[in-house]
């Protein structure tokens, strides 16, 4: 998921007092994520499996850049990349947990140009796996009790810390963009028979309305889940992934909320997964290839940057 | 090779590798036979599975009479858009000795208005015939009444005639069996509680007093009436942490078909949504425990504290580890080493939802008070089931292993239309959204997780099972509910029954290889109840030992044969049988022949 590059969060200088740096915030979020769920809701399945996410993303990481670099990296977005793979998948196996770890961090390594990598680390993973594994993996669905105490404490520690990032606009414009295309759905696929035999009053309105509830309720209902409250704090807004001006990023979680439409009206559960892992890419090449300036610069074109080392 | 082709080689190496491992890894999970490689070797008809596994099965129902179809119950209109979902259980098979002839009968319930209920005696020729009008126990989903949604049988009175309880979305049903001639409906008087939304009962005795008890566990809040909703908030609030759910009933028998609820008194206070449950004595005290599961939510172990109450340790015992949608409870030493294993089943939809079912094993070492589980399914090869319902543990084969025979599919309806993804969309979100009726998308006409291939597991002995069911002959895609095994024919083979949702009664006959031999026990208590349930029997042979309990209720909506069926592979004499039975005498009986049916009275 998100990995913080030099360019996009320097360290803040020190003013007197402890100030963390910033590019520590994203790690301390997931864990803290992680450990609310496991201490409040009892939810974290198995601590193993996460465990094991983390130690195979971070050798990973450390495995292919010490090889390519003769350093060792810093492995805070490898720690990043295996919480999320730990709370993101869903298998009774141990196995999809490493393997996704391991094609997460690997693909920063082949898939990428002009010294970016092109897909961010985890959706890549993720993606992968649920192609290749869907007898044994699913995705995230349902997790902290579907309660709402949770989801305000994800949104309000994620909304703070994404912001100190610079990025929470990336944030809102994504979970407008979904709320909009929810209501889209839902007078799509639910054509309120109130829509079609009355004038536009007041009461019509009602009417329409009253029937769309329930549709618009199960439209917006997965953006209610913790899986996207982890989309939208991590993954969308993954600093070596997403496109340097700030209405393209709007723009592409804006292109990516409509995909990942698209995918809803196919019916696909793992929609928005597969929606950023087209359009990011995409976006990222665009403006690779598109719009001059923008390749960022470090000094092994082979590896990737890495928050603490570049 | 320059330095730099080399890094990108390996870089190349470590995503591609992973990936090709995850492809394979993933098809040695498939269930669904999409997979891309060939099966091996699989054995043409029914000769070539008894050659390779020692058994096969033949569907018999219409031969033998049987012709039932399972009608769903009718909600309130309120809930048309999603009433496959809300009414979808109902089916179930419990068997009975009700006449004490020495064959196995059948009761099958039915759920729609006005459905008939069928008590199937076995006619002993190989044909089934249904007497429950005749016997007063058809009628039994009248108008307002409810709707049945099972049944177990247990002998509360001590006559010797196994009595019979019918548990409902409505009021359960008591009925005395009167000498095998009749039954006498004693509801009235019982104590049994005025309304339930009930989907497991068992018969136990949980403090050893001679008299039979009951747990009625419910799915649906007591306080609904699913025929005349107020609102239709009436779903779970999570799913996987409800808390909307609720109380159990635990009834102390007093041995006259009278019932007095110790529920509060006994400690069994949890508010669930109840869909299975079973009782053995799990820790070696003489008194059984109570493991229950439950959708939405991790399952309960209840610790019996020698007959004055009861305490929850399933997180302490580590099968409260994930929540999960839990629909069936059955025991089995998997291992012949007599330590009872623990399987639950849940859901798994391919790319969906793989929660994945759970063979709960005592780990090495641990038993009594300090007795721990570790789920072994996956490595086990039981893991991935479907949406799985009823299971039961047997040895089909009778190769002196406890084999699995699960059965599952939730909603077959347009096998080209799929629910799933409105389902998950509704389900992941937030409770104030899930818990309403009115936010679930109209299923209409699509499936969920429909048109099913049930699994019968082969136990290799060594922890390893392997799915044979298709080379068997179970190839019927019904939404299978409950699970029951019993020998029907008196062959000294145990044949399986499967009651299907909205489907029929499938009668699978097994023909088992002559080869192996095997030996049954018909308890007969004196001091303990009659029914015996709660007794533990231990068969010692050939250095090898393998414990069965008697239960009261097991699976999902299901009850087995009374008597209890030992395979005994290639040995030709036992060493001894321990019995421990429920009033917590401890017997052996040696020199019992096999290839027979022994009673062992206590």
């Amino acid at each position: 998921m998100t990995t913080v590059p030099i360019s996009d969060a320097k360290p803040a200088p020190r003013r007197g007092g402890f100030r963390l740096d910033p590019r520590y915030h994203p790690p301390l979020l997931v864990s803290c994520i992680l450990l609310a769920a496991s201490f409040t809701t009892g939810v974290v399945e198995s601590p193993l499996k996460i465990a094991l996410a983390i130690a195979a993303s971070i050798v990973t990481e450390m495995g292919l850049y010490r090889f390519s670099t003769g350093k060792w990296p810093n492995v805070s977005s490898a720690y990043i990349t295996g919480i999320s793979i730990g709370l993101l998948d869903r298998s009774p196996f141990f196995w999809p947990y490493a393997l996704t770890s391991v094609i997460s961090i690997a693909s920063k390594y082949v898939l990428r140009t002009k010294n970016r990598h092109l897909w961010n680390p985890s959706n890549f993973g993720i993606v992968a796996i649920l192609l290749l594994a869907p007898h044994a993996v699913s995705p995230l669905s349902i997790q902290f009790g579907n309660s709402i105490g949770p989801m305000v404490v994800i949104w309000a520690l994620g909304t703070v810390i994404i912001y100190r990032l610079k990025r929470l606009h990336i944030c809102i414009a994504y979970a407008v963009s979904f709320v909009f295309f929810a209501v889209i759905r839902a007078v799509v696929n639910h054509h309120p028979i109130a829509a079609g035999i009355a004038p536009i009053t007041l009461a019509h309105m009602r009417a329409v309305f009253g029937e769309l509830k329930p549709a618009v309720a199960a439209e917006i209902a997965p953006i209610t889940g913790p899986m996207y409250q982890l989309f939208i704090f991590f993954m969308i807004t993954d600093p070596k992934t997403t496109v340097k001006s700030r209405s393209g990023q709007m723009l592409v979680a804006f292109l990516v909320a409509a995909v990942e439409c698209g995918f809803r009206f196919m019916q696909n559960v793992d929609a928005p997964f597969f929606a950023l892992a087209i359009v990011g890419p995409i976006a990222n090449l665009v403006e690779i290839y598109w719009i001059p300036g923008t390749a960022r610069k470090t000094v092994d074109t082979l590896v990737p940057v890495n928050g603490a080392r570049a | 090779m320059k330095r730099r082709d080399l890094i990108r080689l390996t870089s190349a190496v470590c995503l591609g590798a992973p990936m090709a491992l995850a492809r394979y890894l993933d098809m040695r999970c498939a269930d669904t036979g999409d997979s891309p490689w060939p099966a091996p070797n699989r054995p043409a008809g029914r000769p070539g599975a008894l050659s390779r596994y020692g058994f096969a099965f033949e569907e018999v129902s219409r031969q033998a009479g049987i012709h039932f179809t399972h009608q769903a119950p009718s909600l309130d209109p309120k809930l048309n858009p999603i009433m496959p979902i809300v009414a979808s259980m109902g089916a179930s098979v419990s068997v009975v000795d009700f006449d004490r002839d020495g064959w196995p009968d059948m009761y099958v319930t039915n759920s729609a208005t006005g459905s008939q209920n069928h008590l199937y005696r076995n006619m002993r020729d190989g044909t089934f015939q249904d007497f429950a009008a005749a016997m007063g126990v058809a009628d039994l989903n009248p108008p307002g009444s409810g709707a049945c949604m099972g049944a177990v049988w247990g002998d509360f009175n001590n006559d010797g005639y196994e009595d019979l309880l019918v548990y409902k979305w409505g009021r359960p049903m008591l009925f005395r069996n009167d000498g095998g001639k009749r039954f006498v409906d004693i509801t009235a008087n019982s104590g049994l509680p005025e309304h339930l939304n009930c989907n497991t009962a068992l018969w136990l005795d949980f403090d050893g007093d001679g008299h039979l008890d009951l747990l009625l566990g419910s799915y649906y809040p007591q306080e609904i009436d699913l025929w005349h909703l107020k609102d239709t908030r009436m779903m779970p609030n999570s799913f996987e942490y409800a808390t909307n759910g609720t109380r159990k009933y635990l009834l102390r028998g007093r041995g006259d078909g009278t019932f007095e609820d110790v529920t509060e008194k006994m400690g069994l206070t949890s508010k669930r949504w109840v869909l299975a449950a079973a009782a053995a004595d799990l820790r070696g005290t003489g008194y059984p425990d109570i493991v229950i599961a439950d959708d939405y939510g991790v399952p309960e172990f209840w610790a019996n504290d020698h007959g004055r109450g009861f305490h929850e340790i399933g997180s302490q015992v580590g099968i409260a580890a994930r929540p999960k949608s839990g629909m069936n409870v059955c025991f089995g030493d998997i291992f012949n080493q007599g330590a009872l294993s623990i399987y639950t089943s849940n859901i798994s939809e391919r790319g969906v939802l793989i929660q994945g079912n759970d063979l709960w094993t005592p780990q090495p070492g641990t038993s009594g008070d300090n007795i721990r589980y570790q789920d072994i399914a996956e490595t086990a090869g039981v893991g991935i089931g479907g949406w799985s319902f009823g299971a039961q543990f047997g040895d089909l084969n009778n190769d002196g292993f406890q084999d699995l025979f699960l059965t599952n599919g939730y909603i077959s309806a347009s096998p080209d239309q799929n629910y799933w993804y409105d389902y998950s969309k509704v389900a992941g979100g937030n409770s104030s959204i899930i818990a309403d009726a009115d936010n679930w998308p109209p299923i209409g006409g699509r499936s969920l997780s429909g048109q099913q291939m049930k699994h019968a597991w082969i136990n290799g002995g060594s922890g390893q099972f392997v799915d044979v069911a298709p080379e068997v002959g179970v190839t019927q895609t019904f939404d299978g509910r409950s699970v029951a095994v019993a020998d029907f024919w008196n062959r000294g083979v145990l044949d399986v029954a499967m009651a299907c949702q909205c489907g029929p009664l499938l009668l699978y006959k097994n023909h088992v290889t002559p080869d192996n031999h095997w030996i049954k026990f018909d308890l007969r208590a004196r001091r303990s109840n009659r029914s015996a349930f709660g007794a533990m029997v231990k068969l010692f042979w050939d250095g090898q030992q393998q414990i069965q309990p008697l239960c009261g209720g097991s699976g999902f909506s299901a009850q087995n044969d009374r008597r209890l069926h030992f395979g005994l592979g290639k040995a030709t004499k036992i060493e001894k049988v321990e019995v421990r039975w429920p009033s917590g005498e401890t017997r052996e009986y040696p020199s019992l022949k096999i290839d027979q049916t022994n009673v062992l009275e206590e």
